[in-house]
């Protein structure tokens, strides 16, 4: 640490450039905690959206019309309107809202919490639409063959139907899971201690905005690197011989 | 519910005037057969005369508008038919083979007891081994459906059914998409399973294979069966125009 800490000092006296970061042991804590939040943050929503993605598609199938409608207005209201002012209208409105019908002093949710929330809910959207599309490029044959073993509805979806559809969307999957972790940084707007609200704040402290936007880039270039290395690991993973090739 | 219990003397399928259109276009028109246990028929015909139709009827995978399907006594198109007791009786073997690509040839075949009767992972698999040997795929096992010919895909999805222990068999043109060379090993398995007293209902185009198997031959056209016999009057005594049109056609 002693080494590093005296690269970082010098690199300050003598060129000049202030990476506090590496050598202040508040501003080092503070900014780890706001990549662990960025981090925290991605996978939670990522994992919610998957699930409302997956649920999503399930409920667009159905034979039930005013069902498909309700899906159909959920995508329709998260995909055409902005992730900020969504953000805004959960934390401001929402929460505003639940807090005097449920009789909840101080908020229903965190900052944080409806960060989650508002970001599941836009990135869903997406995913319901990307599930559907991969849903609809299996084979009609091929779910009849399940139908004709003695499948029901939900045994064909998540035994053939899903798997399938999941290697057919992949590629769209990974641009809109590659978004939503760039779209964390909404939360910034309601003060949640992520990554670039915390380099705000070091930068108001010391004076080194310059520095800092570097450091911001850098971060957010390993962690989207990381999840599009993931997901091709995971592409690779469910690779089928003669399936989608 | 309150029908007398089926007995193996009484026909096994039983079809009595089945109708069923697809818009205005209307496919069947007035269907009746019976299937006893054990028994083997071919249905042949032109394209589009309803036979493939037909026998998805059998298993509900489409619905009819008028007349009655019994299996075992059930009524296939009732409201409250337990389709999967059905389905559990009524294998079904494609044209197009329709295995799961994401699945090797031994979980396909273990997927549907395991996933769909929750039945013992272990003896299922026995099972299985036991199937694939007996369709001659050893070593084929842990191969996916994207690596094996038409033909041995073909002997997975037999198998496949098969997995379920069907009481009758249906084959809808199970060897229309295969390579001359390799419709003869799907046909020998058909055979022998045949053999073993499985009743089959096969659609199909291959007369000598109808007429060496088939216990009796229904040839339908335009919706109707035209003429039915066994195989030695049908083939060589038919007496309507339009059967020996076809046949002559075909032979």
């Amino acid at each position: 640490m002693d080494v590093i800490w005296e690269f970082f000092r010098w690199l300050y006296d003598t060129q000049g450039i202030n990476l506090t970061i590496f050598y202040d042991d508040l501003d080092r804590a503070r900014f780890l905690k706001g990549i662990w939040t960025t981090i925290h943050l991605s996978i939670v929503a990522i994992v919610i959206s998957l699930m409302i993605g997956v649920a999503g598609a399930w409920l667009q199938m159905s034979k039930m019309i005013w069902l498909r409608n309700i899906v159909q207005g959920y995508i329709q209201f998260f995909r055409n309107t902005p992730p900020l002012i969504q953000l805004y209208f959960f934390y401001f409105a929402v929460d505003a809202t639940l807090s005097s019908v449920l009789g909840i002093k101080g908020g229903v949710l965190d900052g944080y919490g409806w960060a989650v929330v508002s970001l599941s809910f836009f990135a869903g959207a997406f995913n319901v639409e990307i599930f559907r599309a991969g849903v609809e490029a299996v084979p009609q044959s091929t779910v009849e063959a399940a139908e004709a073993l003695g499948y029901n509805r939900l045994q064909v979806y998540r035994y053939v139907t899903l798997p399938l559809a999941f290697r057919v969307c992949l590629p769209a999957l990974n641009n809109n899971l590659i978004n939503l972790l760039k779209t964390t940084t909404v939360a910034y707007a309601i003060a949640v201690p992520e990554t670039i609200y915390v380099a705000n704040q070091i930068w108001s402290d010391e004076y080194n905005v310059l520095e800092m936007m570097n450091v911001v880039w850098v971060i957010y270039i390993s962690l989207v690197g990381f999840l599009v290395w993931l997901m091709h690991k995971w592409e690779k993973s469910l690779k089928v011989p003669g399936f989608g090739q | 519910m309150n029908l007398p219990a089926w007995t193996a003397d009484q026909p096994l399928i039983s079809i009595k005037d089945v109708h069923k259109s697809f818009g205005d276009l209307e496919v069947l028109k007035g269907i009746s057969l019976d299937v006893m246990k054990g028994e083997v028929i071919c249905i042949i015909g032109p394209s589009g005369s309803g036979k493939s139709t037909l026998i998805r009827c059998i298993n509900a995978l489409i619905d009819i508008q008028a007349g009655s399907i019994t299996v075992e006594g059930q009524q296939v198109h009732d409201a409250n038919l337990d389709k999967l007791e059905l389905r559990q009786k009524v294998g079904m073997v494609f044209q197009q083979y329709n295995l799961f690509p994401h699945k090797t040839a031994l979980e396909n075949i273990m997927m549907a007891p395991v996933v769909v009767l929750k039945e013992n992972q272990q003896e299922v698999e026995t099972r299985a081994r036991k199937l694939i040997k007996k369709v001659r795929l050893e070593g084929k096992e842990d191969s996916y459906p994207g690596e094996l010919s038409g033909g041995q895909q073909q002997r997975v999805a037999i198998a496949r059914s098969l997995a379920m222990r069907p009481d009758v068999m249906l084959f809808d043109e199970v060897t229309a998409a295969l390579d001359p060379e390799t419709v003869k090993e799907v046909l020998v398995t058909i055979k022998e399973l045949a053999a073993d007293g499985m009743t089959c209902i096969l659609v199909t185009h291959e007369m000598g294979f109808a007429r060496e198997i088939a216990d009796h031959i229904y040839f339908t056209d335009r919706g109707v069966i035209v003429e039915h016999g066994p195989p030695a009057t049908f083939f060589d005594d038919a007496k309507d125009p339009r059967t020996k049109e076809f046949l002559g056609q075909i032979l």
